[in-house]
């Protein structure tokens, strides 16, 4: 950790996980995971297929229990957070059915469903979060579109408004940058920049070393088990990916991975 | 038939039936019922649960009968069916290698099979076609009463949850981290569908209620891209199947079952040649 940034006390953590195991049907997903994400840093999450990314991703969303250990976000238990809506997550682009009838505009409210009443009716400053939120990333011209009509990197916005407009101090990313075009990523990029400047944390889960090296200014290695984190610079060195990725010679891991099959 | 229309205005076709008490209860029932199953056919198709609605609905089945022969309204039984095959069907999909489809299509039909032997076995005044192929011109009043009473309730939960229930359709994850409870939504969906099954089986029979619960939500989805308007235009389709549909049942002494879900079909082929945007003519002229 570098020393210029402020001591980290329990209250600036947005995660804190401690050896947190995960059973996932009898296997351990994930043992002994312990990582601390301070409000405010943009971090990648980097591993192979299968190394426990999604599995973490569930753990911090509340759908798998620790076996052990435990998992506090904002020092509240997930379930708090999840009340709060603190946490959002941001599906990759084919997670979701794209020919669903529903516009974009639809689609960033449902950020809001979490603070209203059983009804789920919107009320004016609802109204307002939505217009703020697709304001910020570009797509209001767009609001009436069917969420079918977008085009991929239109689609991965407006999954990110509705992560602005749940108001959501921490964002869970599924391969942001899988099938996004230039202008795209670069807004993507401006808009995680803003995020931290709002205390918000970003977790990026990726097979993109590159985009890992551009954009965040931490980064978790896991592998079954949290191997490293910490500050780019000190983490992400040929050594500790080539623990991350299996013995791998690091030299083939400095590029960007051709793979890009997803994690079950 | 023919003299009957040569010699009526279409004010008659219209009144005509329903001068009779049988037929007015009938198109009610129908229109209602139609209404209700078009509601749930939008989260059905959109859910992708078309072959769950074809096996919840035969599943129900052998819960009718007990349901009958205990003196118990049959939305009882039906309901405990219904739920019981899915919480079955969950069961061996989970404990064995067996892909759903097929547990799906295993389990409905042995529920189906073990109503069948017990209607045989249990002596009671059930009779088979009136199960397998509906039998609205002759409901009784009780049946008629527990209808209302089914729609009631289905329709009070599709609307208080319906926006629950579409973001459970759409993002289920996202539903989650939120803190919505998608297994409880999971479960009222099932438990909605197990009840609107035995409503539709009151006037199109099991056989077919399956069409009720999937063509008004599939032939609205090719007309809009909005979810408020694929509700609001698969419970008019499907009001209007059900209605015109006792109509030319009664004009052509044919199935009122068969008919109600023809002019369903009738309107999904208009949809699927014309919609606007969806029908494949308008894909070719763009």
């Amino acid at each position: 950790m570098s020393a210029a940034r402020p001591p980290l006390g329990p209250d600036r953590l947005r995660i804190e996980a401690d050896q947190v195991c995960v059973d996932y049907n009898g296997t351990m997903a994930l043992h002994d995971a312990s990582l601390r994400l301070e409000a405010g840093c943009i971090c990648g999450l980097v591993g192979m297929n299968g190394a426990g990314k999604t599995t973490l991703f569930k753990a911090l969303m509340g759908f798998l229990r620790p076996s052990k250990g435990y998992i506090r976000i904002n020092g509240l238990s997930v379930r708090q957070a999840q009340r709060q809506q603190a946490v959002a997550y941001v599906p990759q682009s084919d997670g979701v059915d794209c020919a669903f009838p529903v516009s974009v505009w639809d689609v960033v409210m449902m950020g809001r469903y979490g603070s209203m009443n059983l009804l789920r009716v919107a009320g004016a400053s609802d109204r307002a979060a939505v217009h703020h939120a697709l304001e910020r990333v570009e797509l209001l011209e767009l609001r009436d579109r069917p969420i079918g009509a977008l085009s991929g990197g239109q689609r991965k916005r407006a999954f990110l408004a509705r992560a602005i407009a749940q108001d959501a101090s921490v964002l869970l990313l599924d391969e942001p940058f899988n099938g996004v075009d230039v202008r795209t990523e670069k807004l993507m990029a401006d808009l995680f920049m803003q995020f931290r400047k709002e205390q918000r944390s970003i977790l990026i889960s990726t097979h993109d070393l590159s985009h890992v090296r551009n954009f965040c200014d931490r980064v978790v290695l896991i592998n079954k088990t949290v191997l490293a984190y910490g500050e780019t610079s000190e983490v992400f060195t040929p050594e500790n990916l080539s623990l991350t990725f299996g013995g791998l010679p690091p030299n083939l891991l400095m590029g960007p991975t051709p793979s890009r099959e997803n994690e079950r | 038939m023919t003299l009957l229309l040569a010699a009526s205005t279409p004010l008659t076709w219209l009144l005509e039936p329903i001068s009779h008490g049988f037929m007015l209860r009938a198109l009610l029932v129908s229109a209602l019922v139609g209404g209700v199953c078009g509601l749930l056919s939008c989260y059905m198709t959109l859910k992708g649960w078309a072959l769950m609605g074809d096996a919840v609905s035969h599943a129900v089945m052998p819960g009718v009968v007990v349901a009958y022969a205990l003196g118990l309204p049959f939305a009882v039984g039906a309901f405990v069916f219904g739920v019981g095959s899915v919480a079955v069907i969950g069961f061996v999909k989970q404990k064995s290698r067996v892909k759903e489809d097929t547990v799906i299509g295993l389990v409905f039909t042995g529920f189906f099979a073990l109503g069948l032997v017990l209607i045989s076995k249990i002596r009671s005044n059930i009779d088979l076609t009136h199960i397998l192929f509906g039998n609205v011109l002759g409901i009784s009043d009780s049946d008629i009463t527990d209808t209302l009473v089914i729609c009631a309730i289905v329709l009070a939960v599709l609307l208080v949850l319906r926006r629950d229930l579409m973001l459970f359709c759409f993002d289920p994850t996202h539903a989650r981290s939120i803190g919505i409870n998608t297994g409880l939504l999971h479960y009222l969906l099932l438990s909605v569908l197990s009840l609107a099954a035995v409503a539709g089986l009151q006037t199109v029979g099991i056989i077919l209620v399956v069409a009720m619960l999937i063509t008004p939500g599939a032939t609205a989805y090719l007309l809009t891209d909005r979810f408020d308007r694929m509700t609001l235009l698969a419970v008019a389709s499907s009001v209007f199947s059900s209605a015109g549909g006792v109509y030319v049942s009664y004009w052509t002494d044919s199935s009122t079952a068969g008919c109600i879900v023809l002019v369903q079909t009738f309107l999904f082929l208009l949809a699927f040649f014309f919609a606007p945007r969806h029908g494949i003519f308008r894909q070719h002229q763009s």
